[in-house]
């Protein structure tokens, strides 16, 4: 177990700028009264961001992936519990990929 | 949510420990810089041997998309005291966004829910970590059983919770399409954030549209 100085700066400075963006939103818009356009484009972020994070590891690697988002929707849909739609999710990609292989 | 942390965190163990970093230096990386994506990239960046600056202005780049996420959260907290809202914006991961945001649809977030939700998160992600760097890869593939789609799954199922009519479906195409479209043409994490303004874009102007019809 051991450590180098400079690394470990290094850590700490990562760690600030990560703390930073996550910092930044909050205190940016804190008290700022949201009305108009500027709520209807901050109103979009969750979802928009949620749908750019994985958009790619869905549509991009292949059918299995795409069949198995689908279906993860669908479930999610039907109001089932946060858990069994991923599982559902897991359970079709390793499904779908045994067949597109 | 642990679930799907550990075998990320520990795979991220497993990858900075085959890069030459200490046991050690994995787990007070993933104490402190506490970002599955920034870690990933931060392993690849210290084995080409980056500069510090440069480093350290990547990883603020792949955490862009956190200000737009404390941003949409700011609006749920606003009754949280200054500083200890400050303080939980450490744990606000992608993960515990997403949860939180699931929860303010219907539910007034609390500081106690928000450090429910977020903190537990850590530990687990720094003790996955440890082990990922000590086990190295002698773990097996994650993929072979799926788990690396749980995270999707997961965001899918955050996301049907904000589906309100044919405005949301526009924003998510656009979304999707530029986050794909960026993906395989802007090398990084920029398409995260283009797929995100994107979205943002038409949902403005989808609401102008409404304002004067």
């Amino acid at each position: 177990m051991s450590i180098d100085p400079l690394f470990f700066l290094a850590i700490v400075m990562m760690g600030c700028a990560t703390y930073a963006t996550r910092l930044s939103g909050y205190l940016l818009l804190r008290g700022v009264r949201i009305e108009g356009r500027v709520k209807a484009a901050i109103d979009a972020v969750p979802p928009a961001i949620l749908t750019a994070v994985i958009a790619p590891a869905v549509f991009l690697q292949g059918w299995a992936e795409m069949i198995a988002g689908a279906v993860t929707l669908v479930v999610a849909l039907l109001r089932a519990p946060l858990l069994v739609t991923i599982g559902a999710g897991v359970a079709s990609v390793v499904a779908l990929r045994h067949l597109f292989m | 949510m642990l679930l799907a942390y550990a075998p990320i965190a520990a795979l991220w163990g497993a990858v900075a420990a085959g890069q030459g970093f200490s046991p050690l230096e994995a787990i007070l990386m993933s104490g402190i810089v506490y970002s599955g994506a920034a870690q990933f990239v931060a392993v690849d960046l210290v084995k080409a041997a980056t500069p510090l600056s440069l480093l350290v202005f990547t990883i603020a780049t792949v955490g862009l998309r956190h200000v737009l996420m404390s941003a949409s959260i700011s609006r749920h907290i606003t009754h949280f005291p200054k500083l200890r809202a400050s303080i939980l914006m450490f744990w606000l991961t992608d993960e515990a966004w997403a949860i939180l945001e699931r929860r303010a649809l219907h539910e007034k977030l609390t500081p106690a829910y928000f450090l429910g939700a977020s903190m537990p998160l850590w530990p687990n992600w720094i003790l996955f970590t440890g082990i990922g760097a000590l086990v190295g890869n002698r773990l097996g593939d994650g993929s072979a059983i799926g788990l690396d789609f749980a995270f999707a799954a997961m965001f899918i199922a955050v996301l049907a919770g904000f589906w309100k009519g044919p405005r949301t479906g526009a924003i998510l195409a656009a979304s999707a399409a530029a986050a794909c479209a960026a993906k395989l043409l802007v090398p990084g994490a920029w398409y995260i954030l283009i797929g995100g303004i994107a979205g943002m874009a038409v949902s403005v102007a989808l609401h102008s549209e409404r304002e004067t019809a």
